[in-house]
C-alpha cells in the first residue's frame, strides 16, 4: 500500500515534465508578440519593447525560457507575471477561493445526487424516478451561462436574497449560489451514474444473501448495494474535482469570483506564459493527487480491490 | 450630438429639481451641495495592468486611480478646458521654452514638498530608456529625448530639463509646440515623491500622491478585488472630494457589472454593456446618462496592400467611407450611443469643426461610391483573389456586431467581396500591425490623452508615428502639423490642425466612422453624477443622497 502511493507519487514526476513542456510550447507559439498586449493601443518605442523583451526573457529562444523557467520552479521561485507580481502571490491569493467554491460544488452535487439517485434507483419506473430523470435530463441539456445568468437574475437582483455577485471576501455565504450553478451539471450526472449503479447492485447475489440472513433494509441499502454502487460515482467525482479547480472560468466570470478560472482566462489573452504554465501545472497536480485519493478510495469501498 | 447633449441636461435638470438642490451642471463640485458628502461612492473599475507609476500605466484601470491619487501641473475640468492645479504659472514666449513655477505649500501625502525636483526627476525616470517605463514616448518633445531614450542608452536625464529654485524648473522642447502645456495634465507628467524613485515596485503597490484622494491605508490595493481611496485633507484644488471615499470593485466583465448596479449593489458604472444597450434607459431611467467624450472609432486599410496604393487606392478609401451609412448603424446597432463622424477628432475638444471641406467624403453617397470605385478600376484593376477583411480583436470590447454592419453595407453598395477578420487576441492583431503584416483593414479605437486636435493626429498619422498602422506618409500634411505645433496660440494651431485635417479628409488613410458616446448609469444611492471630456466619471464631485 505505501509502495502503492510512493510509485505513484513518483509518476507525477515526469506528468510534471510533460505537462509544462506541452503547455509552455503551446503558449509560445500563441500567434502575436507578448509586448503588443502590455503597450496596448498606443505601442511603446523600441527601446522600451526590448527592455520588457529582456525583462521578461522573451528575447531568448524556447529551449532557454523553457529552461529558465524550470530553474526557477526547481527553486521555488515561479518568478512575475507581466503585471510583475510574483506568480506565487497571485497563486496564493486565488487558490482558497477556488478550493473552496469548489469544494461547496462538489459538496453539494454529491449528497444531493446520491441521496435522489439512490431513491431513484430503489424506486426504479416509478413516479419519482421519472420526474428525478426528466430533471436531470433538462439540467444537462441548458448551457450553464444560462442557468448561471438566470439564477443570478432571479436571486440575486429580483429577489434580492443575496448580492448578485460575490465580494473580495468570497464568504461561504456569497459562494453559495455560484456553487450550486456550478454544481448543477454535475449534480445531474451523479444522480444518473448512482441511479444505474444502484440499480444493477440490488439484485446482486451478495444483496440477496444479505437480505436472506436477517439484515435490516436499512444496513442492507446503505451498507451493502450503495457502498458498492459508489465506485463510478467516486470515480467520476474525483475527475469532477480536478475541472471544477481550473473549469469554473464561466461561473466565476458570471459572478465576479476572483478565482484561478479568471486568472487563467486573463493570462491566456495576455500571452503570459509563466503565469498560464504555473497555473496550469498547478491544475496537473490537484487533478493527479485526487486521482490518486480516488483510487484508494476504491479499496475502502470495494474490500475486494487490493493494491499491490 | 445636439440630441444627446440635450437629453444630458435635461437629465441633470430633472435630478436637480428633484433633489431641490442648486446644482448647475457640477463642473467643479464646489457649488453643488445636493446630497451628503459623507457616503463612500462604490465604482466600477479594472485591474491595473501595472505597478500604479504614472510613466508605467498606458491603460484606463490603474488611469482612473493615477488621476484621484495625484494632481499634476494643470488638471483637466469637466469640458475638457484645463486649470492650473499644481502650477502657478506656465510661460513662454516662443512656445519653446517653457519657465513653469509651481504653487507654495503643496504636499505629497507623507509630508514631502512638492517641489520642482518632483517633477523633473519624475519626468527623467519615465524618459531613460533603461527604465523602460510604457509611456516614455510622451516626453519626446523635450529636449535630450532622443539620447536619453535611445535602445540601450545609460543617459538618465533630459537635457532640456532644469531645476531653477525649489518652486520653478525651465523645459526646453526640441521644437517649438503650442499645445504642449495642454498635455501636462496627462497622468505621465505626474510628481512623485523621493521614495517613488528609491523603490518603483514597491512604490507602484502603494503609491504617495499629491492628488485629491490617497490610499485607504497600506494594502488598499487588493489586487483583482477592490482598490480604496479616501479624500486626501491637504488637497484644496478644484478636484476637492464632495464623498467620503471612492471604492474601485474590480470586475471581470460589464454585464456582471450591471446586474450589481441594478440591484444598488454598485453606484456607479461607466459603461453599460451591450447587451443592456437597448434596455438601459428603461432599467435606469434618469439614472442613466450619454456624454460624447473625446474618442472615435476607425478602420484603416495600409497602403503596403497592393490593391490600396497610389492614386487608386485613394478613391478606393473613399469609395468604401461613402458605402457606409454610419447614420443608420449608429441608430440601429448602438441605439443612437455614437454619434457619426464628421472628421478624424471628436466634438467635444476645443477647435473641432464639424464641416471642414473635404467631410463629404463620410458621407453616406452609394452612388458616387460606385462612381469611384469604378474610377479605381480604370486606374489599376482591383485583384479580387485578395478580397478585403476587416480586422477587429475579439477579446475585449463588443466589435462583431459593427463589424459586420460595416461589411455588408461594403459589399451591398460596391459589389465587391468583404469580410469581418476576428483575432482571438488584441496582441495578435497589435503584433501585425506593427510589423506590417496585415492582410486588411484593422479597427481602431483612439481614446485622448489630453485634450488637443494634436492628439489625434500627430501620434496616429504622422509619418513614422508610433500608431500609424496604415503606415501613411503625407509631407504636406507633415508640414501642417508642425506649423500648427509652432503656431503662436492655441487657437492658431488649432486652426492650423482643421488646415492638415483637410489633406486627411482626402486620402482617408483610416476611415473615421464615429465618435464615442459614454453610456453609463448610477444607483439610488447617490446624485451628482458627471461624466468628464473623456467619459470618465468625475468621480470626486459624486455625492451621497
Amino acid at each position: 500500500m505505501v509502495w502503492y502511493i510512493v510509485r505513484r507519487v513518483l509518476q507525477l514526476v515526469p506528468v510534471f515534465l510533460g505537462a509544462t513542456l506541452l503547455v509552455y510550447f503551446l503558449v509560445f507559439s500563441l500567434p502575436g508578440d507578448a509586448t503588443a498586449a502590455i503597450c496596448g493601443e498606443r505601442g511603446c518605442t523600441p527601446a522600451v519593447v526590448a527592455g520588457l523583451r529582456e525583462q521578461y526573457n522573451l528575447d531568448q529562444p524556447f529551449w532557454i525560457q523553457y529552461l529558465l523557467y524550470l530553474k526557477g520552479v526547481l527553486t521555488f521561485d515561479l518568478g512575475v507575471n507581466f503585471s510583475g507580481r510574483p506568480i506565487a502571490t497571485i497563486i496564493a491569493e486565488v487558490f482558497p477561493t477556488t478550493a473552496k467554491l469548489a469544494i461547496m460544488a462538489l459538496v453539494i452535487e454529491a449528497v444531493f445526487g446520491i441521496v435522489f439517485g439512490l431513491i431513484a434507483g430503489l424506486r426504479k419506473g416509478r413516479l419519482f424516478d421519472s420526474s428525478v430523470l426528466v430533471v436531470s435530463l433538462i439540467v444537462i441539456a441548458v448551457p450553464i451561462f444560462v442557468l448561471g445568468f438566470l439564477m443570478q437574475f432571479l436571486i440575486g437582483v429580483k429577489l434580492q436574497w443575496t448580492n448578485p455577485t460575490v465580494s473580495g471576501d468570497a464568504t461561504v455565504t456569497e459562494l453559495l449560489l455560484p456553487a450550486v450553478v456550478l454544481g448543477l451539471v454535475s449534480f445531474a450526472y451523479v444522480l444518473r451514474l448512482t441511479r444505474t449503479s444502484v440499480i444493477e447492485n440490488v439484485n446482486a447475489d451478495y444483496v440477496r444473501t444479505a437480505t436472506a440472513k436477517g439484515l435490516s433494509r436499512r444496513r442492507v441499502v446503505v451498507v451493502h448495494v450503495l457502498r458498492n454502487s459508489l465506485i463510478p460515482v467516486v470515480t467520476f467525482l474525483g475527475a469532477d474535482l480536478g475541472a471544477l479547480m481550473g473549469g469554473a472560468i464561466v461561473t466565476e466570470g458570471i459572478f465576479n469570483v476572483n478565482g484561478v478560472g479568471n486568472t487563467l482566462y486573463r493570462a491566456v489573452l495576455n500571452g503570459d506564459g509563466p503565469m498560464v504554465v504555473s497555473i496550469v501545472t498547478f491544475l496537473i497536480l490537484i487533478f493527479c493527487l485526487a486521482n490518486l485519493l480516488v483510487d484508494l478510495l476504491y479499496a475502502w469501498l470495494d474490500p475486494r480491490i487490493r493494491y499491490a | 450630438m445636439r440630441f444627446t447633449r440635450t437629453s444630458k441636461m435635461l437629465s441633470v435638470a430633472a435630478l436637480a429639481a428633484l433633489s431641490l438642490s442648486a446644482c448647475g451642471g457640477g463642473d467643479t463640485g464646489s457649488d453643488a451641495e445636493a446630497g451628503t458628502t459623507d457616503a463612500v461612492i462604490v465604482v466600477d473599475g479594472s485591474e491595473p495592468q501595472n505597478p500604479l507609476i504614472p510613466t508605467s500605466t498606458n491603460e484606463v484601470g490603474g488611469g482612473a486611480i493615477l488621476d484621484l491619487v495625484f494632481a499634476g501641473l494643470v488638471s483637466y475640468d469637466a469640458d475638457g478646458k484645463s486649470q492650473n492645479e499644481m502650477a502657478e504659472s506656465i510661460e513662454t514666449e516662443d512656445a519653446q521654452n517653457y519657465t513653469i513655477t509651481l504653487k507654495e505649500g503643496k504636499t505629497f501625502t507623507n509630508g514631502d514638498p512638492v517641489t520642482a525636483s518632483s517633477f523633473v526627476d519624475a519626468w527623467n525616470y519615465g524618459a531613460a530608456a533603461k527604465n523602460a517605463q510604457l509611456s516614455s514616448y510622451f516626453f519626446e518633445s523635450i529636449e535630450g529625448y532622443d539620447e536619453a531614450s535611445a535602445e540601450g542608452s545609460t543617459v538618465e536625464t533630459l537635457s532640456g530639463l532644469k531645476v531653477v529654485d525649489d518652486r520653478t524648473f525651465t523645459v526646453a522642447l526640441s521644437q517649438p509646440e503650442s499645445d504642449w502645456p495642454l498635455r501636462l495634465g496627462y497622468s505621465a507628467f505626474y510628481p512623485l515623491p523621493a521614495a517613488a524613485l528609491e523603490d518603483p515596485a514597491a512604490f507602484g503597490e502603494n503609491p504617495i500622491g499629491n492628488g485629491p484622494y490617497k490610499f485607504a491605508s497600506e494594502g488598499a490595493w487588493q489586487h483583482n478585488q477592490q482598490i480604496e481611496l479616501v479624500p486626501n485633507e491637504e488637497y484644496d484644488g478644484p478636484q476637492a472630494a464632495q464623498n467620503a471615499g471612492v471604492t474601485f470593485k474590480i470586475y471581470q466583465n460589464d454585464t456582471t457589472a450591471y446586474q450589481d448596479l441594478i440591484s444598488d449593489n454598485l453606484d456607479v458604472l461607466k459603461t453599460i454593456p451591450t447587451s443592456d444597450i437597448k434596455n438601459f434607459k428603461n432599467d435606469l431611467g434618469e439614472r442613466s446618462i450619454e456624454s460624447p467624450y473625446a474618442g472615435n472609432q476607425t478602420i484603416a486599410v495600409p497602403y503596403y496592400l497592393p490593391n490600396w496604393e497610389g492614386e487608386a487606392g485613394k478613391l478606393r478609401r473613399q469609395a468604401l467611407s461613402m458605402a457606409i451609412n454610419r447614420d443608420e448603424i449608429t441608430e440601429v446597432i448602438f441605439n443612437g450611443g455614437r454619434e457619426p463622424a464628421k472628421d478624424f477628432t471628436a466634438p467635444v475638444l476645443d477647435g473641432y469643426s464639424e464641416d471642414l471641406p473635404g467631410s463629404e467624403n463620410l458621407e453616406y453617397n452609394p452612388e458616387e461610391a460606385k462612381k469611384l470605385w469604378a474610377d479605381a478600376e480604370k486606374i489599376s484593376p482591383y485583384d479580387e483573389s485578395e478580397p478585403l477583411t476587416i480586422g477587429y480583436n475579439a477579446d475585449k470590447g463588443d466589435h462583431k456586431t459593427w463589424v459586420e454592419a460595416v461589411v455588408n453595407n461594403i459589399k451591398n453598395n460596391l459589389g465587391i467581396e468583404v469580410s469581418g477578420k476576428p483575432y482571438a487576441t488584441f496582441k495578435e492583431a497589435r503584433t501585425e500591425a506593427t510589423d506590417e503584416t496585415l492582410t486588411g483593414a484593422l479597427r481602431a479605437g483612439w481614446q485622448a490623452d489630453y485634450p488637443s486636435l494634436y492628439n489625434f493626429l500627430g501620434p496616429i498619422y504622422a509619418t513614422g508615428a508610433g500608431s500609424n498602422d496604415a503606415r501613411y506618409s503625407n509631407p504636406e500634411f507633415d508640414g501642417q502639423l508642425t506649423d500648427g505645433l509652432a503656431a503662436e496660440s492655441v487657437e492658431e494651431g488649432n486652426e492650423a490642425m482643421n488646415k492638415a485635417q483637410e489633406a486627411l479628409l482626402e486620402d482617408l488613410p483610416a476611415i473615421p466612422l464615429w465618435y464615442q458616446v459614454a453610456q453609463g448609469g448610477w444607483s439610488n444611492n447617490v446624485d451628482n453624477v458627471e461624466f468628464g471630456w473623456n467619459g470618465v466619471p468625475l468621480y470626486y464631485a459624486i455625492t451621497g443622497k
